[in-house]
Order: C-alpha cells, then structure tokens, then sequence
C-alpha cells in the first residue's frame, strides 16, 4: 500500500465536477486539490471570505491578508472574489457549496459527524464545520479507516455531534462507503484488502455492496 | 463631524467589564494597535465576541493570554492553547457558536432583525436551550441577535467620513460588526481623504464608523 493519505486524496478528488464549488477542510481534505482530474475545473471556496483559492504561497511570495481559514498563506485563481463572513455563510448554508471535504472523529451508519470536540479533553470549537455539513450538497468524510486500530465508523457516534445525517460519503484507505437509508454500504474496496479486514476494522453494521468495486487509486 | 482622534482619545471609551466585538479572522482583519493599547492600559473583565481567539501572539489572543476576558463568544479556540486552559481551569468563560450563526447574530443585531432561523445546530448541543420551529417540514433553531458596546474593526484604507475599503481576506467579520455595536471605532492601515476612495470601492459606508485612529496615530 502506497501513501495512506494520498490514497483517500486521489480518490475523493474523483468525486469532484468540472465547475464545482468545493471546501476542503484542513489537513488530509486540503491535500484532495492536487489530485483533481486533469480537464476538471473546481472553485475552491474559503470560509474567510473568499472564492478561487489556488495553492499555498511559496515562502518569501505571501500576499498579505490572503490566507486560508487555516491562517496559512495561499494564492488566489483567475476569476477569484473576496467578500464578508456573513456572504461566506450564505454561500455555505445556502448550498451553493457542491462538496465539502471534511476530517472526522468519528462518523456513523446514520451519516452522523462528530469532529469538533472531546469532552473535557479537546474542545477546539466547530469553527465553520457545522455550518458546511448542514449546508453543502454533498458531504464526503476523508479519514483514516481507524484512530491507531480502533474504529471510527461506528453504528452510533459518542462524541457531540457536529451535524445529524449530514454525511453522504466516506473515503479511507481502506474503501468507499456511501449513507443510504439502508444503511452504510461498502461500494469500493482497495485491493490491499479483503471485505473480512473493512468489517474488522469498522463498528459500523456495513452492508457489502453486490456491485463491490476496486478502489482505483493509480492515478 | 470631525471623526478622526487619536488611539488614546479612542481607547478611553473601553471601560472594564464593556462587551467588545473585534474584527478579524485568526489575525488576519484584526486591529492589532488597538489591541496593543488595551494590553498597555490593562483594560479588565471584558466580554469579547470575535470568530475565534487567533493565536496566543496575535489577535484577540493576546487579550486572552493577559487574562482581561471574562467570557468569550467565538466559533473556534483551538488555535490558541491559553484559551482552552483558562476554560478548563475555570476562569474564563467560553461560549462557542457555529461560525455562519456567530456572523448572521452580529448582521441581525445590525439590521434590526429579532434573529435568525438557521438549520446549523440541529440534532446537535448547539440546539441546546434554544426555540426549534419547523417550517415547511424542516427544523431550524432561533438564534438571537448579538451586539456589543463597542466594535473594534480595521480596514485598509479608510476615509476621513470613515468609509472603509478592505483588503482580501481582512474583510470577514469586520463589515458585519460595523453595524452591531453601540460606538464603532475603525483603525485604519491607510487614513485617506474624502473622495479618494470611490464610492463603488467602499464595502463599509462611513454612517456606521463614529471613530477613527489612522495609520500613524
């Protein structure tokens, strides 16, 4: 198996169209814009107050005041526009956001999120996350399959939510699962691993999809 | 009306225990020679409303980190470790709100909105203690306004009627306090005169700016 999380990156990047407005949140979904298809345009939107975000800036070429919700300094695309938070928001609750590509805690069969705290351990704030998970069409969870071994899709989320039944997809190393109202349905697996290793290491009741496919990570 | 003073003649209006919204997104959009000047006068137990407490060297941050909030309202701490700690040692209060709800408070307190009805939240703490209403078979929350004493913005360039142009990423917040706040004092990168920024550039119009420090003030 190649890089964990160049594997999810390159294969969440698949999900994306040609024009869509898409947030990525930071760390693993930020990695996702360097593998987005050849001939596909995307519209990165930046929850501080901006549309056509390109790559980070290289060091010595930061622009001030241009920096992503993360704080780090990054570019701007032709075509880009900046605007206030509550513009920010309405871009987001409103779904004009196609996709949004967040990290999790943990995340349920019911499409369930929790990614913004730990009880009197890690309380760093929703930030934007609630607001993206309510209001993007389309709601992809980019994460390693387990937290060290121990599973993180569960049947039922412990920690505070962040949205209920917002999720739509979550891409690991490991697989493509999608929320249906079926159920989490495993729709893609890597050829590293067997259906047995996904169950083994998912809490989560996952119903094997007739039509499984490999995960087509290559390029 | 002559809206120009001096940081101190400004600052004098920020009493101990005032609630204070201040601009800015971890830094970027934040009025750092205001906040220079409230660490120099050591202004105490303030409520302060932001989208986040920046980093323990920048921004609201370095109010935190000199101990001179009691509460804060923010949608993010976890870039400013001192934050968490005062939190859980219990001597700062910490109230955090999803950051589309935190921005729509501040607009509805500026527009004269009793509120907003927003689906972020539901199903999670957030809808704690708060009115639920549906609406064509969908749940929202009612979120109330938000408003402060005093708003803190910055802008980069500001003309002398306090018409304010900013630049990039600095916007954020700042546009939306401007209308929320019972006196709104701007710092401004660049102070201007009066027709240098045009009318279509101006993104805060100078009727709600009662103060301005410039640039070198």
């Amino acid at each position: 198996m190649g890089n964990v999380r160049e594997i999810i990156a390159k294969r969440v990047a698949q999900e994306l169209k040609d024009g869509d407005v898409v947030n990525l949140g930071i760390g693993l979904p930020t990695l996702v814009a360097n593998y987005v298809p050849e001939g596909i345009d995307i519209i990165l939107q930046s929850e501080n107050g901006f549309v056509g975000m390109g790559p980070q800036a290289e060091a010595g070429k930061e622009i001030k005041d241009l920096v992503n919700a993360g704080g780090v300094s990054v570019t701007l695309q032709p075509g880009a526009a900046f605007f206030d938070s509550a513009m920010s928001f309405a871009i987001i609750r409103g779904g004009h956001v196609d996709a949004t590509v967040l990290g999790a805690l943990q995340v349920d069969q019911k499409g369930n999120l929790a990614n913004w705290m730990i009880p009197g351990k890690m309380v760093p704030g929703m930030g934007g996350a609630m607001d993206l998970v309510s209001g993007a069409k389309k709601v992809i969870v980019a994460m390693e399959h387990t937290a060290k071994g121990t599973p993180k899709i569960l049947k039922e989320c412990t920690l505070p939510l962040t949205a209920a039944g917002e999720v739509d997809m979550i891409v690991t190393e490991m697989g493509v699962m999608v929320v249906t109202k079926e159920g989490l349905i495993l729709t893609e697996i890597h050829p590293d691993y067997t259906v047995e290793d996904v169950k083994a290491a998912t809490e989560a009741d996952l119903i094997i999809s007739p039509d499984l496919k490999m995960m087509s990570v290559s390029d | 009306m002559d809206k120009v003073r001096t940081i101190k003649e400004a600052m004098e209006h920020i009493k101990d225990g005032m609630t204070v919204m201040v601009g800015g997104f971890l830094g970027t959009g934040t009025p750092e020679k205001f906040i220079d000047y409230l660490i120099e006068k050591n202004v105490k137990d303030l409520t302060i409303i932001g989208n986040d407490t920046g980093f323990p060297d920048r921004g609201i941050g370095r109010l935190i980190v000199n101990k001179q909030a009691k509460k804060v309202i923010v949608s993010h701490i976890g870039t400013n470790p001192e934050t968490g700690r005062q939190m859980h040692a219990g001597e700062l209060e910490v109230v955090l709100i999803p950051q589309g709800t935190l921005a729509e408070q501040i607009r509805a307190a500026g527009a004269g909105l009793g509120g907003v009805i927003t689906p972020t939240g539901v199903g999670t703490i957030v809808e704690e203690g708060k009115q639920k209403i549906e609406i064509n078979g969908k749940t929202y929350l009612v979120e109330l306004p938000i408003r402060a004493d005093v708003a803190l913005i910055k802008g980069a360039k500001v003309d002398k009627k306090g018409n304010i142009y900013y630049h990039h990423a600095a916007r954020n917040f700042n546009p939306l306090m401007a209308m929320a706040a019972d006196l709104v004092i701007v710092e401004a990168e660049e102070l201007v005169e009066v027709g240098e920024i045009h009318p279509n550039d101006v993104m805060t119009p100078g009727i709600f700016v009662d103060m301005i420090v410039g640039g070198e003030a």
